[in-house]
């Protein structure tokens, strides 16, 4: 499947900021994360299509995972 | 008494030989002996040099007072012997880089001859330990009446003591202002209060808090600004400055000295813009003289009028935008406020240097306030909430802007080091954070300082404008003529919805504001804000609580921040319990928003006590038991008092009590705790929400 895959801010250093990339069916975002080498320390938000997601979530075809380091949060 | 005797030795062999100290202690009293400018190794430092041995002399010694447990605050007598009078002047040139805010007791006197002929100085010093001279504080209360032409200066009441910023502004407002009376009028006053730790060495903590009635509202407002003003007005020992009385036509500059403040009229500066105004100023009283300062805007009582304060370049940045305050100045006459001297830090004990040390190294080490803001700015936020779906697009038609990358922090930042611009650029001495910005054009000529994500928003996706120049000149506009951008962007996009400009139309926008600049009728009625404009266009979307602008955040995916708008005493506002990110509650789900806003509201309101920046609220949430108790700590200290973390919120429950209490005297009730709405039917793109936060609960939380 293919997933679009957005990163910001402090998290773009040394890396990309959108790359479309192929997984396999039922990928998590956990996986994807640890496979592009980005320490989950460094993550605060994670949106799946705009939406609240989990480590755990599974990703679809066509789906768009965005990335942020921490950025607000009271 | 305590008298117990030290002698204390430097091991020299005459102290031996013919029986004397260096340094003789009883109880509380360190007596120094004559020292002479001989170093370790015997010989003659700086000789026949004055400053040079009385500079040496003088460290030395200090060090011995430190040594028997005393500080260089607690000398009370200076003498010095010297062998050739006409050397007084650089004697005392040294004297004084030690001891000339101290004041001790200072004798010089001419003497035959000292122990060597290259010696031209010897110095004896006494001190008592515990003799601290008086702290300098805030203690000074200045009511300005311009039409009467009075400045009185008072001590504050007692029960202002432990209240400051917003906590005072909430307080003297509550007590002196009636609720319905009509905000451009007699009844009115302003207030301008630094916080509790405003003055002090404190990390980031020299915002100034501004409160009144809301001419825009009709609400109790306080609007907190950065900028220069704040530590400067706290260092003089202000606590606040109210002016009160008569409405008035003339044009009046107010300036501040250690020599005391007078009210001068300036007729020249009437329908200047801030930056002419503040470059004027700065030309009579000097560059380092901070501005405080309105523009056209208020002088003509347009209710979206700000008040602007001068950053650390110079330049009318900053602002206490909020609400309107900005006119109720101009309805009293004020065009200025200078503030030409500046006093030294206020003084703190090590307890509170301590807690300041360690409250800084959690803002630098935390991700947002360490990292995220000083590299893009609070612009970092227009892609994560672009993201999320919750960017006011269009008049808050979607949540979700086409060409956000191109407004974006990221943006921002790339633009700035391109073309010489700033980021990690601080709006107040000793912030450590430093989120503010300088923007420069492509030929580097400077535009605006302190492009903030808001102001990006609201002039930018929500009149769908796409191109960060033409934002930055608009924000300039704004800071000039003395606007509130987040109002001046819901306003346009009112006007744009009502079909006046096309959306996206920067030549639109351009010709909007050159009528608001000239007082067109249209102009007139844009400068009232978004809510007048609507009404006068017929407009049925208009995006405000309380009559207030709604900021960037669409209540409909933060719905948070719904809570927050709907339910706060300053009507639709962001910095008062911003719940962007917040990790317990899903954005655009109903549960859970209403407590999460509660607790912002709280803590907002108690920071905004303290006169440390809201941005402190990020360390604050990563680990609140300890880096709270440092603000505890350091009012603990400051104040004589003894508080925990639960004090200062505390504080904000108080704030918000009287805030809550005086708007219902205005008239204000739980109906008025509403959005808009279109909020509660018009389904935001691209997750289709509405804002449904059940209205019990927040009615439960909020009665």
């Amino acid at each position: 499947m293919n997933v679009t895959i957005k990163l910001f801010a402090t998290l773009r250093n040394g890396r990309f900021k959108i790359a479309e990339r192929k997984y396999p069916e039922g990928t998590t975002v956990a996986e994807i994360v640890d496979g592009l080498a980005i320490p989950r320390q460094e993550i605060a938000s994670i949106l799946v299509n705009g939406l609240m997601a989990s480590y755990q979530q599974e990703l679809r075809d066509k789906d768009t995972l965005v990335l942020f380091p921490p950025l607000g949060g009271g | 008494m305590d008298f117990k005797r030290t002698n204390y030795s430097s091991g020299a062999p005459l102290e031996e030989k013919v029986g004397y100290s260096r340094v003789v202690k009883v109880g509380p009293y360190v007596f120094v002996g004559g020292t002479t400018a001989v170093q370790p190794d015997g010989s003659v430092y700086g000789e026949n040099d004055a400053y040079a041995q009385t500079k040496y002399i003088l460290e030395k010694m200090i060090k011995c007072l430190e040594q028997a447990g005393a500080k260089r605050e607690e000398v009370v007598r200076v003498k010095a012997y010297a062998t050739d009078m006409s050397r007084a002047k650089e004697i005392g040139d040294a004297y004084a880089e030690f001891f000339k805010d101290i004041k001790p007791l200072f004798t010089m006197v001419g003497i035959a001859a000292l122990n060597r002929p290259t010696q031209v100085v010897e110095i004896e010093i006494d001190a008592i330990i515990g003799s601290i001279k008086e702290v300098k504080k805030m203690t000074k209360v200045i009511r300005i009446n311009p039409a009467q032409n009075q400045v009185v200066s008072e001590e504050f009441k007692d029960e202002y003591r432990l209240l400051g910023g917003r906590a005072l502004t909430a307080r003297i407002v509550a007590d002196e202002v009636d609720p319905r009376c009509s905000a451009l009028g007699v009844g009115n006053k302003v207030i301008l209060a630094p916080g509790l730790l405003s003055g002090t060495k404190a990390p980031s903590s020299g915002r100034l808090s501004i409160g009144g009635k809301s001419p825009l509202t009709g609400t109790i407002k306080e609007s907190n600004v950065g900028g220069t003003a704040g530590h400067k007005l706290a260092r003089l020992g202000y606590k606040a400055i109210i002016i009160e009385g008569d409405t008035s036509d003339k044009t009046f500059v107010i300036t501040i000295s250690k020599k005391g403040i007078l009210l001068l009229e300036a007729p020249e500066l009437a329908e200047q813009g801030n930056y002419q105004t503040t470059q004027i100023l700065r030309t009579k009283y000097g560059e380092k003289a901070t501005i405080i300062s309105i523009g056209p805007a208020g002088e003509r009582g347009y209710t979206a009028a700000s008040i602007a304060v001068t950053d650390m370049d110079g330049n009318p940045s900053r602002h206490a935008a909020r609400g309107g305050l900005g006119a109720v100045l101009g309805s009293k006459g004020i065009k200025a406020i200078v503030i030409i001297d500046e006093a030294s830090v206020l003084t703190t004990s090590d307890d509170f240097n301590q807690a300041a040390k360690k409250l800084a190294e959690a803002l630098t080490k935390n991700p947002v306030s360490g990292q995220a803001l000083p590299a893009l700015g609070t612009a970092v936020l227009v892609n994560m909430v672009n993201e999320s779906g919750a960017l006011p697009t269009r008049n808050f038609r979607y949540g979700r802007f086409d060409n956000a990358a191109a407004i974006s922090g990221e943006q921002l930042a790339e633009t700035a080091a391109q073309r010489g611009g700033k980021c990690g650029h601080a709006c107040m001495p000793g912030c450590v954070i430093r989120c503010s910005n300088v923007y420069v054009n492509a030929e580097g000529r400077h535009i605006t300082s302190g492009l903030e994500y808001e102001t990006i928003v609201m002039l930018g996706s929500n009149c769908g404008i796409a191109d960060l120049d033409f934002i930055a000149e608009m924000d300039r506009f704004c800071d000039d003529f003395g606007l509130d951008t987040i109002e001046t962007g819901c306003t346009i996009g009112v006007a744009m919805e009502a079909g006046i400009i096309p959306f996206g139309s920067t030549d639109g926008m351009l010709d909007l504001t050159r009528q608001i600049a000239e007082g067109t009728a249209l102009g007139k009625i844009l400068g009232q804000g978004a809510a007048v404009a609507g009404k006068v266009l017929g407009v049925e979307r208009v995006p405000v609580v309380k009559g207030q602008g709604i900021p960037a955040y669409d209540p409909r995916a933060i719905k948070g921040n719904g809570v927050t708008y709907a339910t706060s005493p300053m009507g639709a506002d962001h910095t008062c319990g911003n719940a962007l990110g917040h990790p317990a509650v899903n954005p655009i789900s109903p549960e859970g928003q209403v407590q999460v806003s509660a607790e912002l509201q709280t803590v907002c309101a108690a920071i905004d006590a303290t006169g440390l920046c809201l941005f402190i609220c990020f360390a604050l949430g990563e680990n609140p038991g300890q880096n709270l108790g440092y603000v505890a700590d350091m009012i603990s200290s400051l104040y004589d008092v003894c508080w925990q973390g639960n004090n200062v919120i505390g504080l904000g429950q108080q704030t918000l009590a009287i805030e809550r209490r005086f708007n219902r005297d205005a008239g204000f009730t739980s109906a008025h705790d509403r959005l808009p709405e279109f909020f509660y039917k018009e389904p935001l793109k691209p997750h289709n929400t509405v804002f449904d936060v059940p209205e019990e609960e927040i009615k439960k939380a909020f009665p």
